[in-house]
């Protein structure tokens, strides 16, 4: 399912993914070169693993589905580039959000915010789960009534049943099974 | 010529699918024999006719015509033949064609495979797999043909993307699609089952073997899909929760559930309605999938080129498909009550826990992916939901499913002791968090989401271990290898599964933890030192290959002076697109891989190099290899040919009669 | 049949209207959240004069459009007869913000250019354009490193913004306006915004 040429986008952009490191931190080109050392392209690591775990959770806008650390997009570019200069600045990350929203919405987290739209999202797992587990929960109650009571097996009937259903006669279950339907 | 002979037996393909379709359906209501003895010769006909029809397509694209209008924008002459080949299902188009084959594929291997089961049912599963079929022969005739041509033919292709010109590539769709479509074979089980009112022990012996085939397929598609984005895409991810990647998990969580229920089912009688849902759902899913990338309606990387009419299109056949099952499962399920009875502590009980865990996760994942879509709709705005809203969700969810996994295999049928139970299994439990606490202090890593991970996957392979250790002990006079033989193929497979995904979790975890990543500029004869290595640039070369032209870099990675590795990863641009490519070079390990990628030459000649260091990677796609082989192992157990056997053979006895 | 076995068929038939209704809508187009905010201050050089610089403030007490463009986005020329052709009918100003005339450009490498070389090449490029398929703007602005563009949240040119006499953003249009949007969205917008003071 992966396929055709107008969406690549990510791919596309991706492998070229440290260029823009260089393009972008003048910095980083113009670092003394000691001959035979090969030269980290960022000079502050720490701020730069900083840029990209933020720019992971920004949605490249003109992109098809990635985020701004993925692409190469120039607008992607220059959104690193905020982040990096903001965060540099020493501005937080959520002021650093708090920055892109209110410029291009909600659109831009991954992260979706929790806001009364989108309580269903959060909240929803949740509430499968709890609704999922409620059901089971009932559903084994009922089941567990239900085989109590049945007055009208005894013990010994009830085990030679379950033995049958379990398959201890295998041969004779299927036939059982194969011919005669059991609802 | 040969591309309208193609269209031409797409065109009888999709007759006979008509026939297949309507005829054993009706000779199944009214009990005719001569009806129901069509579903067999209509479905193999068909298969020829579509096998032909994507034959001609391949011809097309190995002759390099051009006039064809597929192969005109996914193929060029300087494609490498393996390519010009694969070519085909890398557009809309054709990979609807090969969708088809596959369907037509299962459907064939079903009529040579399931000549023990009773006439009427047989007859019925064929003919739900007709309407299916048709549905997609109509989808490619109506809005998406194939074999269109282009008048006048272009001189020259556009070629196939070249993301796609990658061995990865050449196996990934089929298997998915295999997958996908193979979960059709168990929902018209469950259909022809639902028709019949029949939903017995023997109905779901009959779809176990289909539905873990369909699985393994799954599985392995899935996988081979994620190992390609690793190491194509140039830095090492290797899962996006993209829309389309979700589009594909979510039919192998509930196929997932979908497996174990049939084994309830088949054993105890019990779940019967939930069952058939899942092999509904599991289906459904898939078809969903369908439409996520084809219409156009969610924003993927991997989406198709996309066409409202044909979205619309899916949008019916979805609509008339699972409309239809989800109506005849309301009319028939209520019947379906009963069944073997089991206490609150029992195998029952947890299978039944993890099935509807399984539920939950694939519901979260289908509303994450269509959320911003609902939002939109009701036009309260637009928002994203990206990887961190489903890691967010999906490691809680899924950590009681894995807890509960290990659980269930030491607990008996209908009744167990859960004291015991818990007494048997606190040794390992208390050693798992030990571990995952002690194995994240060694790493120095400790992060509640490393810890969690590492306690998990050794709960499984603790647990997994003590499950064989029991199993062995059993009659214990007999020499070891008589017992190993004596277990059979189905518990190796469960067994192997199981402690695939611990072998999963392994990795998961170790690479989300402490994997590094360094760019750099390098020149001929820099070095560096990176994650206890050295490596050594050496250069870069030309080196064009058959339809692009590339620089190609050698690094040597050495570690404490012994030479390691010799890496050459290059940077393409393949010449019909002017696209560039990343092909990273790998150092694959047990432990860790040593992954290298070329970025740009900048103005001053030094080139970026980036670097990465992924300890434990390939333990994502072992764990996976493990499922895989524990799917087989499944299918393959003994007892489903015996069973062939003696229905087969109980159908004489009754036709004799 | 009982109710509860149609709840899966109720919520699939839920989910199809939501999909269908789903073709209709595009999901690359990302809603403004700068509507009926002030419209971001930018001080910038002119193209007719660089020397000069112009301020967001200048326009005050107009009804106004900016429009986001370059020479080198296709969809601008496509769009640039529709502009020019308001322009003469004298409805409204419309200020031109030249975005990243140079580095936006996917042709050129820009990169180690330094920014004087490229601020000339940029009006250079630009006043070209104009030249060659006519001037619609009461004057044009040069966003050589596309920052006021970030502060206006363009994510695709061309974009156009619809800015009151207060200096609050209306209306964005994302994508070239065609004759029909003009005729039926944008001019009476203008028209109101006109009309209320």
């Amino acid at each position: 399912m992966r396929a055709d040429r107008p969406v690549f986008v990510r791919y596309l952009m991706a492998p070229l993914f440290a260029a823009w490191v260089a393009v972008m931190v003048p910095g980083a080109l113009h670092a003394a070169v000691e001959p035979g050392t090969a030269v980290p392209l960022v000079a502050d690591p720490a701020l730069e693993a900083e840029v990209l775990e933020l720019s992971h959770k920004l949605r490249c806008l003109v992109c098809q589905n990635q985020s701004i650390a993925e692409s190469n997009a120039p607008l992607a570019i220059d959104l690193r580039n905020q982040v990096r200069e903001q965060l540099a600045a020493g501005k937080g990350k959520d002021d650093v959000l708090e920055y892109l929203v209110d410029r291009y919405g909600d659109f831009v987290l991954y992260e979706p915010p929790f806001k009364a739209t989108t309580f269903l999202l959060w909240g929803g797992p949740a509430l499968l789960l709890f609704g999922g587990a409620g059901w089971l929960a009932f559903r084994l109650r009922r089941r567990a009534r239900e085989a109590a009571a049945e007055p009208h097996l005894t013990d010994a009937e009830r085990a030679r049943a379950g033995a049958l259903l379990a398959g201890a006669t295998p041969a004779a279950a299927d036939q059982s099974s194969a011919e005669e339907p059991r609802s | 010529m040969i591309p309208e002979l193609g269209h031409f037996a797409l065109v009888m393909a999709f007759a006979l699918a008509l026939v297949q379709a309507v005829v054993p359906m009706v000779g199944a209501a009214r009990n005719n024999p001569s009806m129901m003895a069509v579903a067999r010769p209509a479905a193999q006909g068909q298969f020829f006719f579509i096998i032909f029809a994507y034959g001609c397509l391949t011809w097309a694209f190995i002759t390099s015509d051009f006039s064809l209008q597929l192969a005109a924008s996914n193929s060029h002459s300087d494609t490498p033949l393996m390519y010009k080949i694969t070519g085909v299902w890398g557009n809309h188009e054709g990979s609807l064609l090969l969708w088809s084959l596959s369907l037509s594929l299962w459907t064939v291997a079903v009529t040579v495979f399931s000549r023990h089961l009773p006439e009427a049912f047989m007859a019925r599963v064929i003919g739900v797999l007709g309407w299916v079929s048709l549905g997609f022969i109509a989808f490619m005739l109506v809005t998406s043909n194939p074999f269109d041509r282009l008048l006048p033919g272009a001189p020259e292709g556009r070629d196939l993307n070249p993301l796609l010109q990658d061995p990865g590539m050449i196996i990934h769709p089929p298997l998915l699609y295999m997958g996908y479509v193979g979960f059709s074979v168990a929902f018209a089980f469950a259909i022809a089952a639902l028709l019949t009112g029949r939903l017995d022990a023997a109905w779901a012996r009959w779809s176990r073997p289909w539905t873990t085939v369909a699985w393994v397929f799954l599985t392995a598609g899935i996988a081979v899909g994620s190992a390609w984005a690793y190491y194509e895409l140039g830095w090492g991810g290797w899962w996006f929760w993209d829309p389309v990647e979700n589009a594909s998990f979510m039919p192998w969580l509930l196929g997932t559930a979908l497996i174990h229920s049939l084994a309830v089912t088949e054993k105890r009688g019990a779940f019967r309605s939930w069952t058939v849902l899942l092999a509904i759902g599991a289906f459904s899913l898939s078809l969903l999938g369908t439409f996520l990338v084809r219409s156009g309606v969610i924003t993927s990387v991997h989406a198709f080129a996309t066409d409202p009419a044909r979205g619309m299109f899916i949008l019916a056949l979805l609509v008339v498909v699972i409309g239809v099952s989800l109506l005849l499962y309301a009319w028939r399920a209520p019947k379906l009550t009963g069944g073997g009875s089991f206490g609150l502590v029992s195998r029952e009980t947890t299978l039944l826990g993890n099935n509807v865990l399984f539920a939950v996760v694939s519901a979260s994942v289908l509303m994450g992916t269509l959320y911003p879509l609902f939002l939109d709709a009701l036009n309260l705005g637009k928002i994203s939901v990206g990887p961190p809203y489903f890691e967010a969700v999906f490691v809680p969810l899924m950590t009681p499913v894995v807890v509960l996994m290990m659980f269930g295999p030491f607990l008996r049928w209908k009744d167990d002791d859960f004291g015991a139970a818990v007494r048997k299994l606190a040794p390992a439990a208390v050693a798992s968090v030990v571990s995952g606490f002690g194995i994240a202090l060694a790493i120095d890593h400790v992060t509640w989401r490393t810890v969690l991970g590492l306690t998990l996957a050794a709960w499984v392979v603790l647990a997994s271990l003590q499950l064989l250790a029991g199993r062995l002990r059993e009659r214990a006079g007999a020499s070891v290898s008589s017992r190993l033989s004596m277990i059979p193929a189905a518990w190796w497979g469960m067994w192997l599964a199981h402690f695939g995904i611990g072998i999963f979790i392994i990795g998961v975890t170790m690479v989300g933890s402490i994997d590094s990543n360094l760019d750099l500029r390098m020149k001929d004869g820099d070095q560096t030192e990176f994650a206890g290595y050295t490596v050594r640039f050496r250069g870069v070369v030309d080196a064009p290959g058959p339809n692009y032209d590339a620089s190609r870099a050698t690094l040597e990675v050495s570690r404490d002076g012994k030479p390691i590795a010799t890496l050459q990863p290059e940077k393409r641009v393949y010449r019909a697109m002017g696209m560039p490519m990343t092909e990273a070079a790998l150092d694959i390990g047990v432990f860790r891989d040593v992954y290298v990628s070329l970025g740009e030459q900048l103005p001053e000649g030094d080139w970026i190099v980036s670097l990465h260091h992924k300890p434990f990677i390939s333990w994502i796609w072992a764990g996976c290899i493990f499922m895989v082989l524990g799917g087989i192992l499944a299918a393959a157990d003994r007892r489903y040919r015996r069973l062939a056997e003696r229905t087969a053979a109980a159908g004489a006895l009754q036709q004799a009669t | 049949m009982k109710a509860k076995f149609l709840v899966p068929l109720a919520l699939f038939l839920l989910l199809v209207g939501f999909l269908g209704f789903g073709l209709s809508l595009n999901p690359r187009e990302v809603p403004s959240p700068l509507i009926d905010k002030p419209a971001p201050a930018f001080t910038l050089a002119r193209l007719d004069q660089p020397a000069q610089t112009f301020a967001l403030d200048e326009m005050r007490g107009q009804v106004w459009l900016l429009n986001v463009w370059a020479s080198w986005c296709v969809a601008c020329r496509q769009e640039h007869p529709v502009l020019v052709e308001l322009a003469r009918r004298g409805i409204v100003p419309i200020v031109g913000l030249n975005y990243k005339e140079v580095r936006g450009d996917g042709g050129l490498d820009a990169r180690g250019m330094a920014l004087d070389a490229e601020t000339g090449l940029a009006i250079e490029r630009a006043r070209g354009w104009l030249r060659a398929h006519g001037d619609p703007y009461q004057l044009s602005v040069l966003d050589i490193d596309g920052r006021v563009g970030i502060d206006f949240g363009v994510y695709g040119v061309p974009e156009t913004f619809l800015i009151d006499r207060e200096g609050r953003i209306r209306y964005k249009h994302i994508g070239p306006v065609t004759p029909d949007n003009l005729q039926n969205v944008l001019i009476p917008k203008i028209e109101e915004l006109k009309r209320a003071s």
